[in-house]
């Protein structure tokens, strides 16, 4: 690898620079633009986390945290410039929150010799730590996502999907197509009839896909939408009177914005998820006594407890976790970034971590190795209430076909070790 | 009946409602393009900047409430009351009608004489003024709308179930109409009627035509070219408030929604800027020419995702033979 | 007292036509080039030339490019966005050498280019591209015309995001730029230094602005010039519209396109075709030269820097220096730019380049203006 000059020259900046007091966490937030209703909750969820962490047990081993938040507008360009102006802060962890912003940072956070974390987004086959060293996609991906899917309707036929016709509804980009690898492959699998219907972007206006799938009719209907598509697309699911109860959506389309415009008709939707949802949790008496009542919320307060705020504070809960796993591994509290990766690799999240943080039964256990990024893909099945206004788990978090995963991931990520010239970094 | 043909003709019927909502956004345009000469891009802003106005003020939010609370540390969020739809429609248009008076008085009177690019530049300025104010004003996440007419009785969205059981007994086809869009359509309607009726038959409605006939002329015979603008950005400001209340009770109110703007644009070439008339069948054309191809064409055989370049495309394909637009005014060059 | 002429004599033809006929004048442009070529390089780390310097280069470059067609011919196009596309989605190509397919086989495969004639051939395509969707302009005229160009960005964006090809069938559809490097110093990938990149860029920004200087005010210019102001007119006096237009969305579309193949290649190293080269990137450039000044290359300089650092110097103020909430920020950010907008037409309707013209004016006999 040509990597040598930049790390060196990092290293450089780091011996030079102060000695860092606290630890930094870059926000790569957008609360503003086109896809600020779901960007606001999790950027809320993520900062208040580690204030409740800095008022309770004074930061993280002893070491206060600091959230240096960024403004991206889901923008990459914005998101170029607050990595550089925020990586000389001695950042841990970048989360970027945006699939462009991602793959702009895959090269540039590994040549910087900062750990990135891309949390159910993002490149998916960067699951390969072999080959993608400095970047991590646990607990779940996209593929696992779609496979998740699968396996829930799999159950749900008794193991049987025959004859099925599964249609996926998906955002005509690099996001929206990640699925379709893999739902091909499980077509030819399990014997389900596959039907791709794009929806281009912003996805205001989709008469002709939902009049496609009315004449279709398929038995299923899986859906990768982002932003104000997935409004659109309840809504007209409901008017055609799909069944909401056979819509599912990647877990980026199932929040309490995609759902609560389109009022009642939109019970019974359904959504993946690879996290707890509602405000149940011991943790969140915490947050609302140290955070809140302290008149420290990073937002309104308003959004504790929804979808994307709980995927926010689970983001800012595994970033801590893998702080304190890489204090014990290397003995010191103030980490740097290649400690805060080491960490990141030796992450074990089992039930009674969770349970001691005032999350039980929050999310999947898994554990990261040095080739295995991405945990172990377990996702659930959540299922909205138009009445109580409530997001409710309706399954455990369960395994996906990582028997068809695994080989696209080997080879997604080969074509990438290819092109780069990787040659390995567990070998 | 025949699947195919029956698909066809709901695709068809679906694509003359979507025409009808591009139409509403299109008109807007018209208006001031027609009366000033300004191709008005902070159109679809507009639309944003009224539906959240209308949402904010249904669910009584302060307005500026992040920005008092970051500047005096307070924690003000809410009113604590709700306004009735009517009523907030009410106060809207009122927002609407000083938006017009500012942009009149602060912008555009300034500019008077200039050439159509520096106008259209002007109002490049006034769209990302707008989107920053009413982010600031009443916060940039996502908002339910609802506009009813008392408890229960709201703007009606989904399958019209009359039409769908009738058309079954009678054709053995159950076609599928959306009520929204049905109401969409009689909103326009009267709409383009009362614009109509309103430029033909009033004394202000008379002088707008004069003012769009020519500029001079009508100040000379004692017209007054403030009153007309400030009138005519109302009404847009209006049509705007439609617009985003019709697009904003499908998808809820948020950014994207000043994105209708682009679905408008392709409408508007084929119908000519300064037709009312033109853009209402502009907009049918459009709606009904995108969805057919996406769905004879497009998804079958080009992978889908075809309708944003396509209406351009057809827009681009009839401007080749009407450079002005289906119902544009004739250009006359001279030397 | 600056820019004055008094003391400078033409004694050629040459020297009365330079594009900066005053010393002084000539002087501080000098001035500028050294330190942009020789003194920043120095002191240039990862900050400035990814946040500040690289994209100010290259949408001056994409700017340049749309003030050719729009303020010199007249054409307002807004299709830059699906032009640069273009551009980076050719240079892709060529950097990772042409595959060529017949009948579902594989015919050959080019060998790959080096960056710099990667860069090149991607301007070179995007001329090609621009000249057939520049056809409609002989029938369509003004804002019409604008909102048919719409028909080139839209089309262009959903071929980039649905033909494989020209991705290389990679499973995420995006774009990666490969490491590349000129004279052994690295020019794509993530571990270029900085000052290889900004010089790089730097080079094509200078000549860009070089050829667009001199074809403007060569007799192809004066053609545009001629079009613009009235096309029948420009005709009658022996201007071939269909050359004069087309040779303007040819030479634009060319600059366009080497901006794009910039803006993948060594700004962002990997790009989406939806996200980075949407509608948004063509009003964008758009909003660049109208500022800027239409018909001058020293406004498209000048609309590129408003838009490229102005956003990034007030979030700097806003939020480093006052620590207020950064979607306030943001927010405020929108309205302050969109007012300025709006100030600055009201005081000077062309532009940055005519305040700065004025402004010369008044220095030329500051402090005695009488």
């Amino acid at each position: 690898m040509k990597y040598k000059l930049g790390t060196a020259a990092i290293a450089a900046i780091m011996a030079a620079g102060p000695v860092m007091a606290d630890l930094v966490f870059p926000s790569l937030s957008y609360r503003t633009g086109p896809y600020a209703a779901g960007g606001i909750p999790f950027a809320d969820g993520y900062a208040d986390y580690f204030t409740m962490l800095n008022a309770r047990d004074g930061g993280i081993g002893g070491v206060m945290t600091r959230v240096v938040e960024c403004e991206t507008g889901y923008n990459t360009e914005k998101g170029v410039e607050c990595y550089e102006s925020t990586k000389g802060e001695g950042s841990l962890v970048y989360q970027p929150l945006s699939t462009g912003i991602t793959y702009q940072l895959i090269p540039k956070t590994t040549a910087d010799g900062i750990p990135m974390h891309t949390m159910g987004y993002g490149r998916t086959s960067a699951a390969n730590g072999d080959v993608f060293s400095h970047t991590f996609n646990y607990p779940a991906n996209y593929w696992n996502g779609a496979s998740g899917a699968i396996n829930y309707l799999l159950e749900q036929n008794g193991g049987d999907l025959n004859g099925k016709k599964i249609a996926l509804v998906y955002h005509n980009s690099a996001y929206g197509k990640e699925p379709i690898r893999t739902l091909t492959e499980l077509s030819a699998k399990h014997g389900f009839e596959f039907k791709e219907v794009p929806v281009d972007h912003p996805g205001q206006e989709q008469k002709s896909q939902w009049l496609q799938i009315r004449r279709d009719k398929p038995d299923y209907v899986i859906m990768y939408g982002w932003g104000v598509m997935n409004q659109v697309a309840v809504q007209e699911a409901a008017n055609i009177r799909f069944p909401m109860e056979n819509f599912i959506g990647i877990w980026w389309s199932g929040s309490e914005n995609d759902v609560l415009a389109a009022g009642d008709a939109a019970d019974g939707y359904k959504a993946l998820t690879f996290h707890g949802v509602g405000d149940d949790f011991p943790v969140f008496d915490d947050i609302q006594k140290h955070v809140v009542d302290a008149g420290n919320a990073a937002g309104a307060g308003d959004q504790i407890g929804t979808v994307l705020y709980n995927r926010g504070l689970y983001a800012a809960m595994l970033a801590a976790e893998a702080v304190k796993t890489a204090q014990e591994i290397h003995g010191v509290a103030e980490i740097t970034p290649a400690q805060m990766r080491d960490g990141m690799e030796a992450l074990s999240i089992t039930e009674e971590k969770m349970a001691a943080l005032g999350l039980p039964n929050f999310g999947p256990t898994f554990d990261v190795s040095c080739e295995n990024h991405g945990g172990t893909g377990l996702v659930g099945m959540t299922q909205w209430d138009a009445t109580a206004k409530e997001w409710t788990l309706i399954s455990d978090f369960a395994p996906s076909d990582m028997d068809v995963i695994g080989p696209l991931i080997e080879e997604d990520s080969a074509a990438y070790a290819a092109e780069n010239n990787i040659e390995g970094n567990c070998g | 009946m025949n699947e195919q043909l029956a698909f066809t003709i709901e695709v068809f019927a679906n694509g003359l409602m979507a025409g009808v909502l591009y139409a509403l956004v299109a008109l807007g345009f018209v208006l001031i393009y027609k009366a000033s000469g300004i191709f008005n891009y902070a159109q679809g802003v507009m639309a944003l900047f009224a539906a959240m106005t209308l949402v904010g003020i249904q669910n009584g939010q302060v307005p500026f409430a992040h920005l008092i609370n970051a500047i005096f540390g307070t924690d003000v969020h809410k009113f604590g009351w709700s306004v009735h739809s009517f009523a907030a429609i009410l106060l809207t248009v009122i927002v609407m009608i000083a938006l017009a008076w500012a942009v009149q008085r602060f912008v555009f009177r300034h500019l008077v004489g200039q050439e159509p690019i520096i106008l259209f530049m002007a109002t490049i300025g006034l769209a990302y003024f707008l989107e920053g104010v009413a982010d600031l004003m009443w916060g940039s996440e996502l908002k339910a709308l609802n506009v009813c007419a008392s408890e229960g009785n709201c703007l009606p969205q989904g399958m019209n179930v009359w039409l769908e059981g009738t058309t079954y007994e009678a054709l053995g086809y159950g076609f599928f109409i959306d009520n929204l869009d049905i109401v969409a359509s009689i909103v326009a309607a009267i709409l383009v009627i009362g614009l109509v009726m309103f430029a033909q038959y009033t004394k202000q409605g008379r002088a707008m035509r004069a003012v769009a006939d020519d500029h001079q002329a009508a100040l000379s015979v004692g017209v007054s070219l403030n009153f007309i603008w400030v009138l005519v950005w109302s009404l847009a400001g209006f049509v705007a408030l439609v617009a985003g209340i019709m697009w904003g009770a499908k998808s809820g109110v948020q950014f994207s929604l000043s994105l209708i703007a682009l679905k408008a644009l392709p409408v508007l070439m084929l119908g000519g800027f300064t037709s009312i008339p033109g853009a209402i069948v502009g907009g049918l054309i459009i709606g009904v020419g995108e969805k057919l191809f996406e769905f004879l064409i497009g998804a079958p055989y080009l992978g889908g995702a075809t309708e944003n370049w396509f209406a351009y495309m057809l827009a681009l394909l009839f401007l080749v033979f009407r450079p002005q637009g289906l119902f544009g005014e004739k250009i006359i060059e001279r030397v | 007292m600056f820019y004055r002429e008094a003391g400078d004599f033409s004694t050629t033809y040459a020297e009365d036509q330079q594009t900066f006929p005053i010393k002084f004048d000539r002087y501080r442009y000098y001035v500028v080039l050294f330190i942009a070529i020789v003194v920043v390089p120095f002191f240039i780390n990862d900050y400035w030339a990814n946040s500040l310097l690289l994209p100010f280069l290259i949408y001056a470059i994409a700017a340049l490019g749309l003030n050719i067609l729009v303020g010199y011919c007249g054409q307002v196009s807004l299709g830059t966005g699906g032009f640069m596309a273009v551009g980076a989605y050719s240079c892709y190509k060529f950097m990772t050498g042409v595959d060529i397919w017949w009948g579902g086989e594989l015919l050959f495969r080019l060998p790959e280019f080096n960056i710099f004639f990667s860069v090149i051939m991607g301007g070179l395509m995007t001329a090609l591209v621009g000249v057939l969707f520049g056809l409609p302009s002989l029938r369509i005229k003004g804002f019409y015309l604008a909102v048919a160009t719409l028909a080139a960005q839209f089309f262009l964006v959903w071929l980039f995001n649905r033909v494989s090809w020209f991705y290389n069938y990679s499973a995420s559809g995006q774009i990666n730029a490969p490491e590349r490097d000129l004279f052994g110093v690295l020019i794509t990938g993530p571990s270029t230094e900085p000052w290889a990149t900004y010089l790089f860029c730097l080079f094509f920004t200078i000549v860009c602005a070089v050829i667009a200087r001199n074809m403007t005010r060569g007799s192809a210019g004066r053609k545009w010039m001629a079009i613009r102001d009235m096309d029948i007119a420009a005709e009658i006096i022996g201007v071939n519209p269909l050359r004069a237009k087309l040779t303007a969305f040819m030479v634009s579309s060319f600059f366009v396109g080497i901006s794009g193949a910039l803006f993948f290649a060594v700004y962002l190293g990997a790009v989406e075709v939806g996200e980075a080269f949407g509608i948004q990137k063509s009003f964008l450039v758009l909003f660049m030269i109208i500022i800027g000044g239409l018909g001058s290359i020293f406004g498209s300089f000048a609309g590129a820097a408003f838009l490229v650092l102005l956003p990034v110097a007030l979030k700097v103020v806003g939020v480093d220096w006052f620590g207020w909430p950064t979607d306030i920020v943001a927010h405020l950010n929108l309205v302050i730019v969109g007012g300025l907008i709006i100030v600055f037409l009201i005081a000077e309707p062309h532009g940055i380049a005519q305040l700065w013209r004025v402004a010369k004016e008044k220095l030329r006999l500051w402090p005695f203006p009488h």
